[in-house]
């Protein structure tokens, strides 16, 4: 079980970790300075989050690895985080939709994680809620000023939904490991989240005057098992490189 | 875009309380283009680290100021008979009467 749990941690620890990487890739190249803090201030709130989990995840599994060993000595393909936290920051309108998709789910996946069972990560859970809400706030916020925007702002997010909405039947993907959890009380089955999710972006979709593209045929996944687009490479190798290079170096 | 164009948002003004009973304080100032941003902006550039209790935003343009050329019949009163000065009282409140051992 404690295998089970440990690679838990890590799917929710990385889906943090990437989203919240990606959000400092654009520390100093935001649209303007307070948005440029705000994006920071939640890729910050993200790692934060991730380094909490993964020192939880490490304890577990008793190897004496510390975070930034799992973060900085990992190959992509040990990476579990979702496909869709992964994709390039692209544009504002792309940022924003990419955030707006996680954190709807983050709110009611961190809200249900309160009550885990396993303790620790009920702790973490109840701290990180309140910042994924005011991370929901920032991003719904935005989505409807864009949307509802200037013609270029509508074109240019409703074409960011268009290109990241496949990436999130992921996200509501529950396999033996979430399931067995579940039963234990430790983790959420996140398929018994999609309703309720579904609820919420349609709404705050249609409020932008935007619309929910088609689904598509195929159904990208893979993350949980390690397999990513060809992203997650060169954002580790951006991330890895200083660590690697410099194996005892103090920060 | 004609040159004269302004193209950055609204200023607006932020005031902090930091605890309950403590005035708002003015923190600085932001930019956005409505209520809603200004206040999230408002707390992300000045109440993420330290106490924050409550917030004010207010545009910037709501605020009345006095010019520079008001200073001497405004400001230049006398300075001796320092109980004529509305602030005498609260100082010698704050500071004396009112304080705990």
């Amino acid at each position: 079980m404690n295998e089970k749990t440990f690679e838990y941690l890590l799917r929710l620890a990385d889906d943090r970790l990437i989203l919240g990487h990606r959000l400092s890739e654009l520390c100093a190249h935001a649209p303007i300075l307070e948005e440029d803090i705000a994006l920071a201030n939640i890729g910050l709130d993200c790692i934060g989050q991730a380094k909490f989990l993964y020192e939880v995840a490490a304890e577990l599994e008793g190897k004496n690895r510390t975070p930034d060993d799992i973060v900085y000595f990992r190959e992509a393909i040990a990476y579990k985080n979702l496909l869709l936290v992964e994709q390039p920051n692209g544009d504002f309108a792309q940022t924003i939709v990419r955030q707006f998709l996680y954190d709807s789910f983050g709110i009611l996946l961190f809200d249900k994680l309160q009550n885990s069972s396993f303790v620790p990560l009920a702790g973490i859970a109840q701290k990180a809620v309140k910042e994924i809400r005011y991370h929901y706030r920032h991003s719904s916020q935005w989505l409807l000023r864009l949307g509802d925007g200037t013609e270029e702002s509508h074109q240019r997010t409703q074409e960011a939904l268009n290109n990241l909405w496949k990436f999130t039947d992921e996200i509501f993907l529950s396999d033996e490991t979430e399931n067995l959890l579940t039963e234990e009380g430790i983790a959420v089955r996140s398929s018994s989240l999609k309703e309720e999710w579904l609820k919420i972006v349609t709404e705050l979709i249609t409020k932008a005057t935007l619309s929910i593209p088609e689904s598509g045929v195929k159904v990208y996944k893979g993350g949980r098992e390690g397999k990513h687009s060809e992203h997650l490479g060169h954002l580790l190798a951006e991330m890895q490189i200083v660590a690697r290079s410099y194996p005892e170096i103090q920060w | 875009m004609s040159e004269s164009k302004n193209d950055q948002l609204d200023l607006w003004e932020v005031f902090i309380q930091e605890s309950d009973n403590s005035p708002h304080q003015h923190a600085g100032s932001i930019r956005a283009a409505d209520a809603e941003t200004a206040i999230q902006n408002a707390r992300d550039v000045f109440a993420r680290r330290g106490k924050t209790k409550n917030m004010w935003v207010v545009k910037s343009e709501h605020i009345i100021a006095t010019k520079p050329e008001d200073i001497p019949s405004f400001f230049d009163q006398a300075s001796d008979k320092v109980y004529r000065h509305p602030q005498f009282y609260k100082h010698t409140l704050d500071d004396e009467l009112w304080k705990k051992p």
